[in-house]
Formats: C-alpha cells, sequence, structure tokens
C-alpha cells in the first residue's frame, strides 16, 4: 500500500500530469483576471488550494479544480519522491540534481513569501518625516487617550475584529467598543443621493453623513474604503455611537471618566525602529513629452537607537534596503510635492537568486557533460 | 554550372540591397537634405525624415503616396508640403479609414480607402464631440467603431498639430513676415509700456504687433516637432524649442535667431517654386547647425541613412526567396537550391543583423525594447537556430525554418510599427540597460525557440499528411530537431523568466505578482518542460512530440502578444486589435494542424505502404 502510493508521488506521469495542470491553472487564473481583478483572480486561482465554483442563488462553494499552494505541494512532494527514488550517486546526474533543488528552493522560497512577506506603503510630503508604514488595503481602529498630549496612548484594533460585528475589549480600555454597523467598503456623501442612507448616530459628526455599502473592490490599483458606526459603552450618560470611516481624516472625539479619546478609523500602521523624512522629490519627463524618465526620493533615514542618521536616494531599479526592509519608488503625488514608496518586507527575498544560480550551475554542466564527449567524438 | 548558380543568385541578391545605398543627386528641390536635418520629438532627436515616416505610416499605415498625377511622394515631401503649403496638402487623400461605422458617421462614401482633410473637415465637430466622450474609457473596452474613432481622431490631431509647425497658419512669405514681425517689435513694446501707463499709445504699432504674437502663440502651443535649437549649444536637451516659442522669446532680444530665419526661408522658397532658394537655404543652415551641434547632426544623417536603406524590408524579400527556394529542393531534392537557399539566408541575415545593431547603436540601447523591436529579434534569433540546424542535417528544413521565421516576422514587426514611432523613449521603469539586455533578451530568444519547434513540428506534420517525403530518416532527424530545440527553449525560458522575477523583485519589490505577462512566460516554461518529462517519462510517440510542439506555437503567441490584449498588468504596453484577429486566426491554424496530425497514419502519404511503426 506505501509502495504503491510512494511510487504514484513519485511518477513522472504525475510530473506530467502537474505541469499540464498548472499550465491549465495559469491560463485560466490569467483570463480571469480581465473580470475579477488582479487581485482576487491571484488569491482565487494562484493563492488558494482550490479554485471554487460558486452557483449563484446556493450558498455552496464547490472545489473545482486545483488551485495554486495545491499544485505547488504536490509537484514538491513529487520531486522529492522522484530524487529519492531514482537517485543514483555519479557525476552524470549532478546537473540534473542541481536544476531540480534549484526548483524546490524557488518553490519553497515563493510559498515562504507568500506567508511571510508583508507590503506596505510609505507617504512622504516633502520635510515630512515617519517611523511607520501603511498597510494599503487593511484598516484599524485607532482609540487614542488624548488627555495628556505628551504621552497618548494609542490602542489599534485590527479592522477583521470589527467586522464580526461584537464587542471589543481591552486591559487598556476602560469601555468597551461595539460594533453596530460594519461595511467593509462604502460610498460616503455628504448629500442624500439614490441607494444612500442617513448615518444613524447619536454623536460625533456622523450625522450630517449618508452612506451606502458597496461590493468589494478586487481591481489591483483601488482599494476598499470601509465605514463603521461603533457604540462606546459608557456607564454615566448611556451608550453613544459615532461613525468612522476610512473616509474621515477628522477623529471623532469624545470624553469618558474624565479622559479624552480620538477615535479614527485609519490604514493599519506598522511601525518601524528608524525614521524616513523626505528631503526632494524629483520626476522627470522625457523633454516634450509626458513619458517618465525619471522618479527620485532624496530621504535622510534617522536611527536614533545606534545614531545613524545618513541621506539615501531612491530611485527606480535602486530600491534602499534596511533593517530587513525594502523602500521602493513606487508613485508620487500629482503635484510633485511628496512621494510614496512601496515597503516589503520579505524574508525569503534572497531564495530566488539563490535557486537561479542552483538552475544556472545544473544547467551549466549538463550542457557541458553532453558537449564534450559530443566534442570527442567529433576530434576523434 | 550548377555550381555557381548559389554564389551568382547571392551575389546578385547583394549588389540589389547594396544599390539602395547609392542615390542619384537629386534635382529640384533638395528635400533630402531637408529630411536629414534634425528635430527634437518625442523625446529625442530624429531626422525630419523619420517624424514624416512615422507620422505617414500612422495617418495612412504607408511611407509614400501615389499622387493623381502618377507621382510617388516620398514622406519627407509629404511632410514638407503639410507645413508649408498646407491648403494643398488639405487634398490629398492620406486618412485610412476602414470602419464602415466611423464612415457613415461622417457621411463619407465607402468605396475609397483613403480620404483627404478637406472631406473630413465638415465633420471635424461630430468627431471632437465623439472623441471627448470616448477618450474616459479605458482603452481595452473600447468597442471597435470606438477604437478607430480615436485612431482618425489621433490621426487628425497630428496632421493638424503638423500644419502649423513650421509657420503660422495663412502665413504667405514667411520670410518677408518675420523682417516685418523684427521690425514691429521695438514700437509694440513702446506701445504697450504707454498703453499699460495710461498714456497716448499708437494704435497700428500696438495692433501689428499683437497680431504677430498671437498667431505665434498658436504655433508655440500645438507645433510638434521642436525644431530650433538652443544659443548655447552646451545647454540642456529641454532648451530645444518648436518655433512658435522661439518667435515668442525674440521679442524680449528683439532679434530673431539664425535658425528660425532659415526655416523661414525655405517655407517662402518652397511656397514661391525656387528650387535654387530653398536648397540654398537648407545648405546654409546644415552648416550652420555643423558648426555648433554637430552631434545631433551626425545622428540625424545616421538615421536618415537607417531609414533610406531599410535592411529590414531587404532581408524580407530575401528571406521569401531562399524560402521558396528551400521548399522546391524538397520536391526535387537538388542540391544546389537548398544552398543557394542556404547562402540566401546567410546574407539576409547579415543585412538583418546590420539592421539589428545599427538600430541599438542609434537607439544606445539593448536590442529588445518594445513590441516591435521583439519580433525583429525573435525573427534574428529563430533565423540563427535554423541555419544551425541546416549545418548539422543538410536537409533544407533549417532553410525552410529560417527563411519562414525571418520573412513572417518581418511582416509582423512591419504591421507593430504602424503605431508610430518605433525608437520611443523608455518609461522610467523600464529604463535600464542590464535587465533589458538580460531578462528581455533571453526571454525573448525563449520565445524565438519555442517557435522554431513548434514550426518543425508543422513541417513534420504537412509533409507527413501531405507528400511523400517524410522518410524515416527524415522523419528522425526531424525528431531530433525538435527535441534539442525544446531543450534549449526551456533553458531560455526559464532562465529568462527568472530573471524577470529577479528585476521585478528589484524594482518593485515583488519576485512574483501574477501579472499577465510574467504567466505568459511562465506558461512557455511549464509547457515545454511538461514535453521534455513527456518524452523522458515515454509517454508520447514521436507524433505526440509534434503535437505537443505545435501547442508550443499557441502558447507562445499567447505570451508574445495576447496577454497584451487583457489590457491589464503593468506589462501591457502594446494593443492592437488588428493584431487580435490574427491572433485567433493563427492559434486556429494550429488546431487544424493538430487534428491534421491526429488523423489515423495510414491516411498519411508518407506512411501509405509502410507499417506506421516508426510513428
Amino acid at each position: 500500500m506505501l509502495k504503491t502510493l510512494f511510487n504514484a508521488f513519485s511518477s513522472l506521469k504525475l510530473t506530467v500530469a502537474c505541469l499540464v495542470i498548472g499550465c491549465v491553472l495559469v491560463f485560466w487564473g490569467t483570463l480571469a483576471q480581465v473580470h475579477l481583478g488582479l487581485y482576487k483572480a491571484q488569491n482565487e486561482f494562484f493563492r488558494s488550494f482550490f479554485v471554487f465554483w460558486q452557483p449563484a442563488g446556493i450558498g455552496l462553494k464547490i472545489p473545482i479544480f486545483p488551485g495554486g499552494y495545491f499544485l505547488g505541494t504536490v509537484l514538491l512532494i513529487n520531486l522529492l519522491a522522484a530524487h529519492l527514488r531514482f537517485y543514483q550517486p555519479g557525476k552524470k546526474k549532478i546537473g540534473i540534481m542541481l536544476i531540480h533543488l534549484g526548483v524546490v528552493l524557488l518553490l519553497v522560497g515563493q510559498m515562504l513569501t507568500d506567508a511571510l512577506s508583508r507590503e506596505s506603503v510609505l507617504h512622504l510630503r516633502v520635510g515630512q518625516a515617519k517611523n511607520y508604514s501603511e498597510a494599503q488595503r487593511s484598516y484599524e481602529l485607532a482609540v487614542t487617550d488624548t488627555t495628556d498630549r505628551r504621552s497618548e496612548k494609542v490602542i489599534a484594533i485590527p479592522c477583521g475584529l470589527l467586522a464580526r460585528q461584537g464587542q471589543v475589549t481591552d486591559s487598556q480600555l476602560p469601555f468597551a467598543v461595539r460594533v453596530k454597523t460594519f461595511y467593509a467598503n462604502s460610498d460616503l456623501s455628504e448629500k442624500s443621493a439614490d441607494g444612500f442612507q442617513q448615518v444613524p448616530t447619536t454623536s460625533g459628526f456622523g450625522n450630517g453623513f449618508w452612506w451606502r455599502e458597496t461590493p468589494r473592490e478586487t481591481a489591483m490599483d483601488r482599494v476598499d474604503m470601509p465605514s463603521a458606526i461603533v457604540e462606546i459603552a459608557t456607564a454615566q450618560d448611556g451608550p453613544q455611537t459615532f461613525l468612522v470611516s476610512a473616509y474621515l481624516e477628522q477623529p471623532q472625539q469624545f470624553t469618558y471618566g474624565n479622559r479624552n479619546y480620538e477615535m479614527l478609523l485609519r490604514h493599519e500602521r506598522y511601525y518601524m525602529p528608524f525614521s524616513l523624512k523626505l528631503l526632494e522629490f524629483r520626476h522627470d519627463d522625457y523633454p516634450g513629452t509626458d513619458i517618465p524618465k525619471n522618479f527620485s526620493s532624496r530621504v535622510r533615514l534617522h536611527n536614533a537607537q545606534n545614531n545613524e542618521d545618513r541621506e539615501v536616494l531612491i530611485y527606480m531599479n535602486n530600491p534602499l534596503r534596511y533593517s530587513g526592509l525594502t523602500f521602493y519608488q513606487a508613485s508620487y503625488d500629482p503635484d510633485d510635492g511628496g512621494s510614496i514608496l512601496q515597503v516589503v518586507r520579505n524574508p525569503g527575498w534572497l531564495t530566488p537568486y539563490l535557486s537561479c544560480l542552483l538552475v544556472g550551475a545544473g544547467l551549466a554542466i549538463q550542457f557541458l557533460c553532453h558537449l564534450i564527449p559530443f566534442l570527442k567524438r567529433r576530434l576523434a | 554550372m550548377k555550381k555557381w548558380i548559389p554564389l551568382i543568385l547571392t551575389a546578385t541578391m547583394a549588389v540589389w540591397a547594396l544599390s539602395g545605398l547609392h542615390q542619384p543627386p537629386e534635382t529640384g528641390f533638395h528635400t533630402r537634405e531637408f529630411g536629414k536635418l534634425p528635430v527634437l520629438m518625442d523625446g529625442r532627436f530624429q531626422p525630419f525624415d523619420s517624424v514624416a515616416r512615422n507620422s505617414f505610416l500612422q495617418i495612412r499605415t504607408k511611407q509614400t503616396l501615389d499622387t493623381e498625377s502618377n507621382q510617388t511622394l516620398s514622406a519627407t515631401e509629404w511632410l514638407i508640403e503639410v507645413m508649408m503649403k498646407p491648403e494643398w496638402a488639405d487634398d490629398r487623400k492620406i486618412f485610412r479609414i476602414d470602419n464602415g461605422e466611423v464612415l457613415a458617421l461622417l457621411k463619407l462614401p465607402e468605396n475609397q480607402k483613403y480620404y483627404s482633410f478637406n472631406q473630413l473637415r465638415p465633420s471635424a465637430d461630430e468627431i471632437q464631440k465623439q472623441a471627448d466622450r470616448i477618450n474616459p474609457i479605458d482603452d481595452s473596452k473600447r468597442t471597435v467603431f470606438e477604437s478607430q474613432l480615436m485612431k482618425l481622431y489621433d490621426a487628425m490631431t497630428l496632421y493638424q498639430r503638423l500644419e502649423i509647425s513650421l509657420k503660422p497658419p495663412d502665413t504667405d512669405d514667411f520670410a518677408a513676415e518675420l523682417i516685418a514681425y523684427q521690425n514691429s517689435i521695438a514700437p509694440g513694446l513702446a506701445a504697450m509700456k504707454a498703453r499699460a501707463a495710461g498714456a497716448k499709445y499708437d494704435h497700428d504699432a500696438f495692433n501689428r504687433f499683437i497680431g504677430y504674437m498671437s498667431a505665434f502663440q498658436t504655433v508655440a502651443g500645438y507645433a510638434l516637432p521642436n525644431v530650433i535649437p538652443p544659443a548655447d549649444p552646451d545647454s540642456r536637451l529641454d532648451n530645444w524649442q518648436n518655433i512658435g516659442t522661439n518667435l515668442l522669446q525674440s521679442a524680449g532680444t528683439g532679434q530673431i535667431g539664425p535658425p528660425a530665419q532659415s526655416y523661414a526661408a525655405m517655407v517662402t522658397a518652397w511656397r514661391a517654386g525656387r528650387p535654387a532658394d530653398f536648397n540654398q537655404a537648407v545648405a546654409a543652415y546644415h552648416i550652420w547647425l555643423e558648426d555648433r551641434f554637430a552631434p545631433q547632426v551626425k545622428k540625424a544623417r545616421q538615421e536618415f541613412f537607417f531609414s533610406a536603406f531599410e535592411p529590414f524590408y531587404k532581408a524580407m524579400v530575401i528571406y521569401v526567396l531562399a524560402l521558396v527556394l528551400a521548399l522546391c529542393s524538397w520536391m526535387n531534392l537538388s542540391e544546389w537550391l537548398r544552398r543557394s537557399a542556404f547562402y540566401l539566408i546567410a546574407l539576409a541575415w547579415v543585412i538583418h543583423t546590420f539592421g539589428l545593431v545599427f538600430r541599438m547603436y542609434l537607439e544606445g540601447r539593448p536590442p529588445v525594447t518594445n513590441l516591435y523591436s521583439s519580433a525583429i529579434f525573435i525573427g534574428w534569433g529563430a533565423v540563427i537556430l535554423g541555419m544551425i540546424l541546416e549545418k548539422i542535417y543538410r536537409d533544407g528544413v533549417g532553410c525552410v525554418v529560417a527563411g519562414f521565421a525571418g520573412f513572417v516576422t518581418q511582416i509582423i514587426a512591419h504591421n507593430l510599427a504602424l503605431s508610430g514611432d518605433t525608437m520611443e523613449m523608455m518609461r522610467a521603469v523600464l529604463d535600464t540597460n542590464f535587465w533589458l539586455a538580460t531578462h528581455v533578451v533571453t526571454v525573448t530568444l525563449g520565445y524565438a525557440s519555442t517557435f522554431v519547434a513548434g514550426f518543425l513540428a508543422i513541417i513534420y506534420v504537412l509533409r507527413g499528411v501531405f507528400t511523400a517525403t517524410l522518410t524515416e530518416q527524415t522523419a528522425k532527424s526531424l525528431n531530433r530537431m525538435v527535441y534539442g530545440i525544446v531543450c534549449f527553449a526551456t533553458l531560455f525560458s526559464f532562465a529568462g523568466t527568472v530573471l524577470g522575477g529577479i528585476w521585478a523583485d528589484q524594482s518593485w519589490g515583488r519576485f512574483w505578482g501574477w501579472d499577465p505577462k510574467e504567466n505568459g512566460a511562465l506558461l512557455i516554461v511549464l509547457w515545454n518542460a511538461a514535453i521534455l518529462h513527456a518524452r523522458w517519462g515515454g509517454f508520447v510517440s514521436r507524433r505526440g512530440l509534434m503535437i505537443m510542439a505545435v501547442i508550443g506555437n499557441i502558447v507562445t503567441s499567447w505570451s508574445w502578444f495576447g496577454v497584451n490584449m487583457l489590457g491589464i498588468g503593468l506589462h501591457s504596453y502594446g494593443f492592437t486589435d488588428a493584431a487580435f484577429h490574427w491572433l485567433l486566426l493563427f492559434v486556429a491554424s494550429q488546431l487544424a494542424i493538430i487534428l491534421l496530425a491526429l488523423t489515423p497514419l495510414k491516411l498519411w502519404r508518407s506512411f501509405h505502404n509502410k507499417t506506421p511503426n516508426a510513428a
């Protein structure tokens, strides 16, 4: 039984099947991007174990095709098993071994990247310094105790927790935050319009707004704009409800037990042990055209921990790598007065480079193993 | 005698190719000399000749114009007319409109292919209205009518901007006007000052000066090429100006610079039909430029030479000839035909290489920078592979592959060139010679070799089914060729794809983003790997290998063109809807070949009377 299983998993037939199914999956997943958008298609086809079919009307999700993770895992097992089964010591197979080792590393590396990497955005206006970057797609509800402006305390509640529409308590907060309504994506308007409803809140500046729930964004270049009504359970004067929304830049303010609080729904923040200050942003077009020639950001990197303080120039194809993070020139403000850096934390970033070396070496050896005897025959 | 035919044929074609370099001296207006003048357009220096060719291709999809009086106008001659005597140019039938709905909207007769600007003029408002509506719609979401109308709108805009690129509208003797303008500057400025101070002022002087200024303002706003070099030759590129801006600035100095005067002299001479004056003005301006802007003059001349030589067109003609000879060599198995084909392919390849290298030199870039140059390079790589195969197997197969690949890729390149300047500047993210030279070149070689394998398989199927020439020996060598080329293709497409990932990691922090173009490259790698593993495992026969290789053609055409038609992702740079129909047609043809390959072997003419064990 085990033997048959092992034979099945180490068979070349399985390899070919995986490769062909992989082709179908990649093709299908690429076509699906037209309707689903790059982001959603990526999640449904490649970052999943199965591709699901959801017939309209039924709440059922039926798996109909293997997804990227499933296929990658099977291919990985197949590769390792085949090498165990067919391994022969000797010079002849070194090339093949190296090639496949490189492929294994590539697969594992990409799975690690998927699991461990984190992308965020650092938006700086000229002259501004920040020690955090912001997630593009996820939000948090920041509740700040502002009683003492010099030492503000911030409690950040992740959006996922809000989405469950329950009650959130934190040992640092003397009150509970209760989510009454949560729209993962929404429109907010100052005027009444078709399909919009007035925001029903008791406190803060939410009353003047109209809102409606909208479908989640699937395109790569647009993000969800969540809104919610949260209730602060105060013992003294009954519950107060507030509107929080990604559209609102001003925090809602309230007091509780003689302390002042602010509440803001904002992009999730990732703090860094150092800060970056944008000194200058440059954007050049080719003369007489609107084809961008170059973007660059001159920033000052300040790290209080080791007194590091230096200027860095970040431009296209030349990122800054520092303390496990990489900063790329990604975009800029329309008025050229600010720069948007993509911040990536990817512990596995070296794996493709290594696997490229391994495969390259393997191919070279394999090639030479065939070429040298061929030349010898020719010369003899 | 037969021994000498291949050499004689090759020498004849070589002489033909080189004959283009010798041009008879010009009589009448020296328009070629005018065509060599350097201007700054689309962010790069180019001769007027290139401005003319690229604009003409965009508007008319051809580089020359046959007039009703049976003359042939070159692109530059046409451009001179547009810029200097637009009232004539407006009657030339140059706007190509193929779409019936567009014609119906504009109430134009359907029996013509080309229409003049004067024919379109009455519908200008309607076209503008439609364009305003269509403009915000995403390229990929436009209907055929919408994209055709936008194409016409863009062509008309380009044409109208060219019309005022050298002189304001309704100017006849431009040289005299410039003198009058120069004389009007001092009194005009004095009048303006007096007027601003509320004092009495000379109304005539004021109005004359303001009249000139507003005419030049129009030119400054719309003129396309920057034709006037800066006063200081060492200043930045941006300082080249169009003639309108330059003349406006002259108000400050009170002096009109030599370049503007030279162009005005050319306009006047051309409009008055005085070739001697025109030629003298062009020659004098050349000398003036040469003293100050030698590098730009040199670059413009080189590009002029490159366009006049037409290396890719010449290579294409020779490839076709070689293809025909090689096919004939299969019919009667004649050695001299095969050798002629081989020599001709070598000649065409040399010309092809010359063109490729010259383009790289002109652009200062690695060979592949856009879809157009990828076609040129895929052809180049495929021809090399074909020649190597021919050198090893000497059975004409390599020649057919090389001739066909060279010919078809040049046709594709020609059609891709219709969308504008093929040496356009690179967007910031692509502006890195290192990655263009490594990732793009390897991936493109991967495409080329996958196509070669697929084409070899087609030869196997067609020869096997329709002729009796697929002998056991030929079948065996085709089998070996396909296998070898697929190995090669796997190597290049894998290396190219991984290098692309590393570039992506370097420039936006993501090794892999499932972008359509990345997926396309991955598909080729996966498919080639599938072919190799299927063969190693013995799951496919010789025929199965051939079928898989033909599918490789579909996969490759999809990643080369299909993904660009999805209109999503960072890589989508060249959408053409005509290309979409061709792609569908190509895929259909490949499917037909696969069906053919699946017919029982007893129907194959080559295996008619033999035991089909070989296949």
